[in-house]
């Protein structure tokens, strides 16, 4: 693999570009595996990386039904913060960030983590109270956020409008190293990394059934034929349920579409993120200048991609309302994702009841912030059979009512 | 140079000119003009610069899909970025600039990017910028962000007003083309109600441009008849300049009606947003020409030949005197003829197909224009125009076998139809091959919630490209959306449409065929974001062969125009990088919208003010006279406290807390929710929805109750009245009204759909007042009329009767510790009756009281408040409130999962009341620390601030936490670490910190 640098693109462009090799390679799949891992989403992906990385395990297959990145991964509005109330969120959340710090280096592919500054808005008393609350445990988990008053948040961005008639900003959570990265370079960056440690990547690939012997994992059934492998990694979010019954149990997740939409490119004019979750909607501006705006899920059940229009006139209008001058910029694109959401939205990354089988799941509306944690911590469990990151999301915790809520700290946007 | 014509022009009126200005600059154009045929009449070619590279860019196109000509509109409070000329209207006094450059237009240092476009090949920022680290964020990200971007940020609050439109028909036309015209005469004739939409300002669509008869009749006067016959028909709507943005599930579509864009001087909303639901959709939505790819083809001057020809005859504008047109079909040859029968040079027509063209070809060399068969355009050179052409073989690598001096290139590759609205809701495609083309897949249309399709493409949008097809499809179209409608179509010949007939077309991919790689390093694919068929390859080569990789990767098709101009040539070449088959490399996603509309007509009517409705209570208006501190509370606004002339805030709620326990307060409690639940089943149904026992409450008694979701977190509470056999009146918090009955119903609606219960929400339809305080008894005995005295209406009962001649519903309930009534009375009588207790109040040193005091009152008694001491996570055990789970029960909702294991777990954090060491207000959610760290690196904590005030009673700060064995450890002191750096330290105590007998309420 050539690694990439400015000196290497100098030297390409002698050629025209026409020295560059395969980003990844694109293998038919071999016989048996150690692990295989059903899902090449960041998810998926960072989870093989870590599993070669961190404990030398690089007989891998990352199997992908369609191209690699294109479900949630290459769908969100690719925001990054670790700003949650529960002790298991804070950690796992703040281990992918601080794993995003570094990634670009790490994986040699320029991720463009930009840690400008996540504001979450207080819009009413019972949300000062609540990112007060969310302040102080940040402090004790090792997450640095901080309460701000209003005119700091104009300060730090000028084009919100801190006196609306309806719901003026009182103050806002702020952490000042959230922030994005370039969505569709996570997942090619790991893709590139995993495959230079010699893991096969195979897209256009379906699972059609997961065999097992025993009780135990033994293989999946594919298109492209049946391919052994000692431990089984699930990691395809919104279609995980049909995953989880092809392996023969069920799961407690709903798959719902989540929208959102970018405005045309504008010259900068907001660095850093904004989440107003009083009025339902949040907003990032891309490197390109477009206005990166997501907001709820469907209230029903679907895998359309899809999403009901009222959902974007309720986002828009809350943003309207917050940031007023976007009243003059155009709706470019809207489009929807299908996530998988668990009964109390924290994310599963867990054992099955099928033996060497694991689920990473339920990430809900925000797993793009944790795909470095929570494959840092998949690897771990999966090489392991136990890690401090992921233990607090197993699936007992359905049965033992020890719910991680974070609806008291995250609105809208999770 | 681009300039007006003598006499052409169907669209414009020459005696009506039009001011406006560009860059500054002014202008002069006429009524009827767009944008951008008033720029091309007055010679400005060059109007925005692309990008990535800064390149310079010049109008390519006439319509909506028209990638270039980007522009800053209007001043001020009106200002706003990237609109297209081609699809703006002029009118008088129009401002318009120029976007992307510094510090012009003409030099622009940005510029700079083209020299170093070897080393920026597509995707060029996932390799370089990664070290070191800081410099992402500080150095490279800012540039990169700065030099992005296109047109500046509006700065102000818009001026203008947006609203939103209901319609509801049996089919929608999209497009008013002589396809879509025909198509709904055809379905209007059936007795449907039918609506079309045209996105122009004109019926039509290319139509009239590129002629032919339809029934004998000239077809721009048989599209007239068509019109007038429209209008006259009742069934008929006809929108123009509304565009149909999107189409979504069951047959919903956007109509983005531009109202007043093109005359702001009008009355109206500026655009005005339709929500249709129609059984049928017929996308009669045409299409979009090809550029070619050759090198040099983004270069100012270079045109979409079907472009050229609308600008000469809709407007009587060449876009150049000295012109060659480039094609790999008959059609461009209607542009080299009309040019030349205007009187603009036509200095050759290059045509890709060693066999040329047919019938049209004909004409064009009778009209004595030179054409070279199996000829490509080499490269076109020029910097901010067209200069030169050199032309080489189609079939070779680019060899310049001529050069030939211009100022303007036609070129066509073919058309595409606009299968967008086909495909946003699912609608797939099929490769044409005759025609290159995707067309929409009759087999596989968007289908509804039962099964059958719901969008019928119709003309040119279906792949038809010659009139007599187009005109004979748009019937049949018609008539099948008339019938999958439910109606009768009726029957009629469909008429007879000719034009001139075409010699087949050829794919052109690449021109020249084998262009080296000099020459694909400037064959533009995207012109907005500077996409060249070498960076496809690129992406190609690196593995990046999905198409959706290419699009990321190289950012194809992801500018403003959403690959309109770009997308089949770009996957065309992916497909010959990768040596596949173009359906097999597929299309990326059609999303919505059509083109970009304004977020101000998506947010709509609702805004500042009525952003959301604002629920007032019926004293309202009183509170805001009386210096209520609002504070939102749901959509209502509740006063946080009464705040006198010289009072801060805080003095404010000191006050009023001292009031309440040493005279009298009154609260306006009317936001309390208020729930009807009756029916012979009304008490099982309770016993359901609350942990207590509700069926056996005797009617004229009260009963506090707690509810529970499923898994047993506690959700709401609130005061029970039995009111008699199967009523019960239920209050909840003021957030939790609508949430609750919600609530109640899905349980009545999905799982108990056969039990006997109503359930109404009456929050609104009482004003309710809480007169609370020693003196409370009192004031309602000054005002009389029924008897409220200790026996007669004990604690948790409630009486009707007539209060000071008001008919009312008394509960004698405390949230204070206090002696306290909660009067309700209709809503229609809320401020009189605050009124008379106002008056009666007044030698007793009544004050109104807001909900800060209400907090503080609540928290000196050890009430919850949901929301504070209950946040989702907290089970009624947590907080000691066992009392109140019947342990009769068989079941109720939470009961199972209450007895799980985390929930019966010991280590529970438990309610207990926390007093400071010296007496100060500890910080809100504040944290109590153990000893060390857990698993993962984080301080182990015990405990939490739930409530948190400054007690005016008790003079001293009081505070409520759940806290690690907190009730069996009353006098232990933790440490809370606060975010300002100091450690608090608080004893834990009891929760009660007030009248602990509870004596105050009962007296």
């Amino acid at each position: 693999m050539k690694r990439y640098s400015a000196f290497a693109i100098a030297r390409e462009a002698l050629n025209y570009h026409t020295g560059w090799s395969r980003a990844w390679a694109s293998p038919e799949p071999k016989k048996r595996y150690d692990v295989v891992i059903i899902g090449a989403g960041g998810h998926g992906l960072a989870t093989a990386y870590y599993l070669g990385k961190n404990f030398g395990i690089t007989n891998v297959a990352v199997i992908e039904k369609g191209w690699l990145g294109g479900g949630n991964t290459g769908r969100n509005t690719t925001i990054i913060r670790s700003n949650y109330l529960q002790d298991p969120s804070a950690a796992i959340y703040e281990k992918a960030r601080s794993l995003y710090e570094d990634l670009s280096q790490d994986i040699n592919y320029n991720v463009m983590f930009s840690p400008r500054g996540v504001m979450m808005l207080a819009q009413t008393q019972h949300e000062i109270r609540g990112y007060q609350r969310t302040a102080h445990a940040n402090a004790l988990q090792g997450v640095q956020t901080e309460f701000i008053g209003p005119e700091r948040v104009k300060e730090l961005v000028p084009i919100i409008d801190i006196n609306g008639p309806r719901y003026p900003v009182l103050g806002a959570l702020w952490q000042p190293r959230g922030g994005t990265a370039r969505h569709d370079a996570v997942a090619w960056g790991y893709a590139r990394a995993c495959s230079a440690m010699g893991m096969d990547i195979i897209q256009q690939c379906e699972v059609t059934g997961v065999r097992t012997e025993n009780g135990k994992v033994a293989g999946v059934d594919t298109t492209k034929g049946a391919i052994d492998c000692d431990k089984l990694g699930v990691v395809v979010a919104g279609h995980s349920g049909v995953l989880a019954e092809k392996a023969g149990f069920r799961l407690p997740l709903e798959s719902v579409a989540l929208q959102a939409l970018v405005s045309e490119p504008i010259k900068p004019c907001m660095d850093v993120v904004v989440m107003a979750n009083t009025v339902h909607g949040y907003m990032s501006q891309s490197d390109k200048g477009e206005m990166v705006i997501g907001g709820g899920t469907d209230g029903y059940n679907n895998y359309t991609q899809r999403g009901s229009f009222h959902h974007i006139e309720e986002t828009v209008r809350a943003l309207i309302e917050t940031f007023p001058m976007i009243s003059r910029l155009k709706m470019l694109r809207q489009w929807g994702g299908i996530v998988d959401v668990t009964g109390d939205r924290s994310p599963i990354l867990s054992k099955t009841p099928v033996e060497g089988c694991f689920i990473n799941c339920g990430w809900g509306t925000g797993g793009f912030k944790a795909i470095p944690g929570s494959g840092w911590g998949m690897a771990e469990l999966m090489a392991t059979g136990h890690s401090p990151l992921t233990e607090a999301f197993s699936l007992d915790r359905f049965k033992e009512g020890r719910f991680i809520d974070e609806s008291v700290a995250a609105g809208v946007a999770h | 140079m681009s300039t007006r014509l003598a006499n052409q022009g169907r669209l414009i009126d020459r005696s009506k000119p039009v001011k406006f200005t560009f860059n500054g600059k002014s202008f002069t154009g006429f009524a009827g003009d767009t944008l951008a045929s008033a720029l091309l009449a007055n010679d400005q070619m060059l109007v925005g610069r692309s990008f990535k590279y800064h390149r310079p860019r010049g109008i390519v196109a006439s319509g909506a899909e028209e990638p270039n000509a980007l522009l800053g509109l209007g001043s001020g409070d009106r200002f706003e970025p990237n609109q297209r000329a081609t699809t703006t209207e002029l009118f008088d006094g129009l401002e318009s600039a120029s976007q992307n450059h510094w510090p012009s237009l003409e030099y622009d240092i940005g510029a700079v990017n083209k020299a170093f476009a070897r080393f920026l090949p597509a995707g060029f920022y996932y390799k370089m910028f990664i070290h070191p680290r800081p410099f992402w964020k500080h150095i490279y990200e800012p540039f990169i962000r700065q030099s992005a971007g296109l047109g500046r940020a509006p700065k102000d609050r818009d001026a203008d007003r947006y609203e939103h439109f209901y319609a509801f028909t049996d089919i929608l036309v999209i497009g008013g083309g002589v396809a879509g015209l025909l198509a709904a005469k055809t379905a209007a004739q059936s007795g449907a109600k039918v609506m079309v939409l045209e996105q122009t300002a004109h019926w039509g669509g290319r139509a009239p441009v590129d002629g032919g008869t339809v029934n004998g009749t000239a077809v721009a006067d048989y599209i007239a008849i068509l019109v007038t016959e429209l209008e006259a028909m009742d069934n008929v709507t006809m929108r123009l300049r509304c565009m149909g943005a999107g189409v979504y599930d069951h047959g919903y579509a956007l109509g983005y009606e531009r109202v007043t864009d093109h005359a702001p001087s009008l009355e109206g909303p500026r655009h005005r947003l339709w929500r249709i639901r129609a059984k049928q959709i017929i996308t009669a939505t045409g299409a979009i020409e090809r550029p070619l790819s050759f090198a040099g083809n983004d270069v100012p001057g270079v045109m979409l030949a079907a472009a050229m020809r609308d600008y000469a005859v809709n407007y009587g504008v060449t876009p150049g005197d000295k012109v060659i047109v480039a094609t790999n079909n008959d059609d461009a040859y209607r542009t080299a003829i009309c040019l030349k029968e205007m009187g603009v040079d036509v200095l050759r027509i290059l045509d890709a197909r060693d066999t040329g063209g047919g019938e049209l070809m004909e004409q064009a060399r009778e009209l004595g224009i030179r054409i070279d068969c199996g000829r490509a355009i080499g490269k076109v050179s020029g910097g901010k125009r067209v200069k030169k052409v050199a032309i080489c073989a189609q079939a070779g690598t680019g060899a310049a076998l001529e050069e030939i001096s211009c100022d303007a290139v036609a070129m066509s590759g073919g058309w595409s139809p606009v299968v967008h609205l086909w495909s946003h809701c699912g609608g797939k495609l099929t490769w044409d091959d005759s025609l290159s083309q995707f067309r929409p897949d009759p087999n596989r249309p968007p289908t509804g919630a039962d099964g059958q399709g719901f969008v019928v493409p119709a003309g040119t949008a279906n792949g038809e490209m010659h009139l007599g097809e187009i005109v004979s499809d748009a019937v049949a179209a018609g008539k099948k959306a008339t019938q999958d409608a439910g109606f009768k179509a009726k029957r009629t010949a469909a008429p007879r449409g000719v034009d001139t007939a075409y010699a087949p077309m050829e794919p052109v991919w690449l021109m020249p065929r084998n262009a080296e790689m000099e020459l694909r390093t400037k064959t533009w694919l995207d012109y907005q974001n500077d996409v060249k068929v070498s960076d496809v390859q690129l992406a190609a080569r690196e593995g990046y062969e999905s198409v959706e990789h290419t699009k990321r990767y190289t950012t194809l098709g992801m500018a403003t125009d959403q690959g309109k101009l770009s997308n089949i040539n770009g996957l065309a070449t992916l497909a010959n990088a990768l040596d596949a088959k173009i359906p097999q490399v597929g299309t990326t996603t059609f999303r919505p919208p059509y083109t970009p509309i304004s977020m101000g007509s998506i947010g709509g009517e609702a805004r500042g003010e009525v952003f959301q409705p604002i629920r007032r209570t019926p004293m309202h208006d009183w509170n805001e006279a009386h210096g209520a501190d609002w504070e939102p509370v749901g959509q209502w606004r509740r006063p946080y406290a009464y705040v006198r002339d010289g009072e801060t805030v805080h003095d404010a709620v000191m006050r009023e807390t001292r009031n309440v326990r040493e005279a009298v307060g009154i609260l306006d409690a009317s936001t309390l929710g208020k729930i009807v639940v009756k029916g012979p089943d009304a008490g099982r149904f309770l016993d359901m929805m609350y942990t207590n026992m509700m069926s056996n409450l005797k009617p004229g008694k009260c009963r506090y109750g707690l509810m529970c979701s499923e898994n047993g977190f506690l959700i709401d509470d609130g005061v029970v009245a039995r009111i008699d056999d199967d009523t019960w009146f239920c209050h909840t918090t003021t957030g939790g009204a609508e949430r609750i009955h919600a609530h109640m119903e899905e349980w009545l609606q999905t799982e108990w759909w056969d039990w006997k219960v109503y359930v109404a929400n009456v929050t609104e339809q009482f004003a309710q007042i809480a007169v609370v305080g020693p003196k409370a008894r009192a004031v309602l005995e000054k005002l009389g009329g029924m008897d409220v005295g200790k026996d007669d209406l004990p604690f948790m009962e409630w009486r009707d009767g007539i209060l000071g001649g008001f008919d009312v519903r008394i509960y004698r309930i405390s949230f204070s510790g206090e002696l306290s009534y909660e009067i309700a009375v209709s809503a229609s009588q809320g401020q009189a009756l605050w009124n008379a207790l106002r008056s009666a109040g007044d030698g007793f040193g009544m004050m109104p009281y807001g909900t800060e005091t209400l907090h503080i009152l609540r928290a000196e008694k050890g009430f919850i408040m949901i929301g504070d001491e209950s946040d989702g996570t907290v089970i009624p055990q947590d907080l000691g409130l066992n009392w109140a789970i019947s342990k009769k029960k068989e079941d109720f909702l939470g009961k199972r999962a209450q007895q799980r294991s985390h929930m019966t777990d010991p280590t529970r954090w438990k309610l207990v009341g926390l007093e400071t060491t010296d007496g100060s207000v500890l910080p809100d959610g504040a944290y109590a620390v153990g000893e060390g760290v857990n698993a993962n690196g984080q301080r182990n904590m015990v405990g939490r601030v739930t409530s948190t005030y400054y007690s005016p009673n008790l003079n001293k700060g009081i505070a409520m936490g759940l806290v690690l064995n907190g009730p069996d450890r009353m006098g232990e002191v933790l440490e809370f670490p606060g975010t300002d750096g100091k450690i608090y330290t608080a004893t834990i105590v009891d929760p009660v910190f007030y009248d602990k007998d509870g004596e105050k309420q009962n007296v």
